[in-house]
């Protein structure tokens, strides 16, 4: 039997298609996608609000600067295998936490440089403006100067989310859940016969990105404030 | 998945495990080592094509863009699995194709922008001496390009560093190979762990540290732009 008609079957498995059944793609969807997303979400409140601070009073610009190739050098792999392994070592539970802050640790370094690149980049006259018709500190960094780099920010989170993705998978090999991922490593883990399994899964791993990053694009669309989108098209078109 | 360790397992780091490992330590970081140049060298000879044609047709530019980016998205883990079935589960090539198609997007438009910064007096000058086409890409613009390109290739190079530990699931060996070997053992072996990804950072900051030696090397008077 060729690799493509064990995927076709296996994609044909009764409660291949459940959301309720672990077996189902759409139930390890949506584990995914929770998984990802909460570890965007905890990352985001975790640095969001420092780096919009540090980046008003322009403090922290070398952590801010290298923190993004300091992230780039960790290996996810490694990062989430040693987080278990300590979890495990720690009588922690090992379903949930390990894989959850590592993966927080992978997202914070591209949510925190581009906060801080965000805000940094702003003309210091559009600031000084704001402070002129009387804005506090805290209303320039909440009302001004967060919306105007919420383009960059959300670039940010994009690469965020696709590491945080990428690494759900890579989760999978110790992680009971796994999301898209443990169709990936049980399939290695059957070697020869598996085969149809792992490219179930990889197709599977594969149109969730592409779809996440096309929804990304369109909620960029969606949050940038209209003033900074008609300005963008102008710079486009001239 | 995996068991949980019982407690009071191994000791989190016996240099006396290292000792003994020396060995295979420097056969995996060579593996390692060869896997990243191969995706390396593979992805810089196709961007460079790319970019060439990219550079005259603006159409091409904004296809290849947007097809290394989707290429980009795609998770490691993902790329391997979708291949494995044509390529084979252990073989090189499963490993390589996916590490080189991450770093063209960033080669392409490194190289892309790095020419086209190139000042329009340098290239008129060189036109007006009798330069082709040709002869201003290679010897004008790519070598004005160089502190551009070499800025990109030092983010693919820490990004593959990170992705080929991902390889040992494919069997395939470099550091992640003692990542992956520290919690199948019987029982879970810390120091294996720990040297498959401190290893695997060192060699990341090596690797770019010496990739921005060789650029300052070979285009010495961008000095100032590099340091930057």
């Amino acid at each position: 039997m060729s690799i493509i008609d064990q995927t076709i079957e296996w994609f044909g498995e009764p409660n291949r298609w459940s959301w309720t059944d672990p077996a189902g793609v759409p139930y390890r969807t949506v584990e995914h996608l929770q998984f990802s997303s909460l570890a965007l979400a905890i990352s985001a409140v975790l640095t969001i609000p420092p780096a919009l601070w540090l980046a008003h009073y322009r403090r922290a610009q070398f952590l801010a600067t290298s923190a993004v190739n300091i992230g780039r050098a960790i290996p996810s792999f490694g990062l989430v295998i040693l987080f278990w392994f300590l979890a495990a070592r720690l009588e922690v539970d090992t379903t949930f936490w390990p894989l959850m802050l590592a993966l927080v640790a992978l997202a914070l370094p591209p949510l925190f440089t581009n906060t801080y690149a965000g805000v940094v980049q702003l003309a210091q006259e559009t600031v000084d403006a704001a402070r002129g018709t009387g804005y506090r500190e805290w209303q320039i960094m909440l009302r001004l100067e967060l919306p105007l780099a919420s383009p960059v920010i959300l670039a940010g989170a994009r690469v965020a989310f696709l590491q945080l993705v990428a690494t759900v998978a890579i989760g999978a090999i110790v992680n009971d859940g796994g999301g898209l991922g443990r169709y990936i490593v049980d399939g290695f883990a059957l070697g020869e016969p598996g085969h149809g399994e792992i490219l179930a899964g990889g197709i599977a791993v594969v149109v969730l990105a592409l779809v996440c990053e096309g929804v990304f694009a369109l909620v960029t669309r969606w949050v940038t404030p209209r003033g900074l989108a008609i300005q963008s098209r102008a710079d486009a078109r001239s | 998945m995996f068991p949980v360790p019982a407690q009071g397992g191994r000791p989190l780091f016996e240099w006396r495990w290292v000792d003994r490992h020396l060995d295979e330590i420097f056969e995996r970081l060579g593996e390692h080592l060869t896997l990243t140049a191969a995706a390396l060298a593979i992805g810089l000879v196709v961007s460079i094509g790319v970019s060439v044609v990219s550079l005259r047709r603006r159409w091409f530019y904004v296809i290849a863009l947007s097809t290394a980016g989707s290429l980009y998205v795609i998770p490691s883990l993902g790329a391997f699995a979708v291949l494995v079935p044509f390529t084979g589960l252990t073989s090189f090539t499963t490993a390589v194709i996916p590490l080189a198609t991450y770093t063209l997007l960033i080669l392409i438009r490194n190289i892309v922008t790095g020419v086209e910064q190139v000042p329009k007096e340098v290239r008129e000058a060189a036109i007006g001496m009798g330069f082709t086409r040709s002869r201003l890409l290679w010897q004008v613009e790519l070598p004005l390009a160089l502190p551009v390109v070499i800025a990109g290739l030092r983010v693919a190079a820490v990004t593959t560093i990170g992705l080929v530990t991902v390889t040992s699931m494919l069997g395939k060996g470099g550091l992640g190979y003692f990542i992956r070997n520290g919690i199948q053992t019987a029982t879970p072996n810390p120091t294996s762990i720990i040297v498959g990804v401190v290893l695997s950072v060192v060699l990341a900051v090596v690797v770019d540290l010496l990739l921005w030696l060789g650029g300052r090397a070979l285009a010495p008077w961008s000095r100032k732009a590099a340091s930057r």
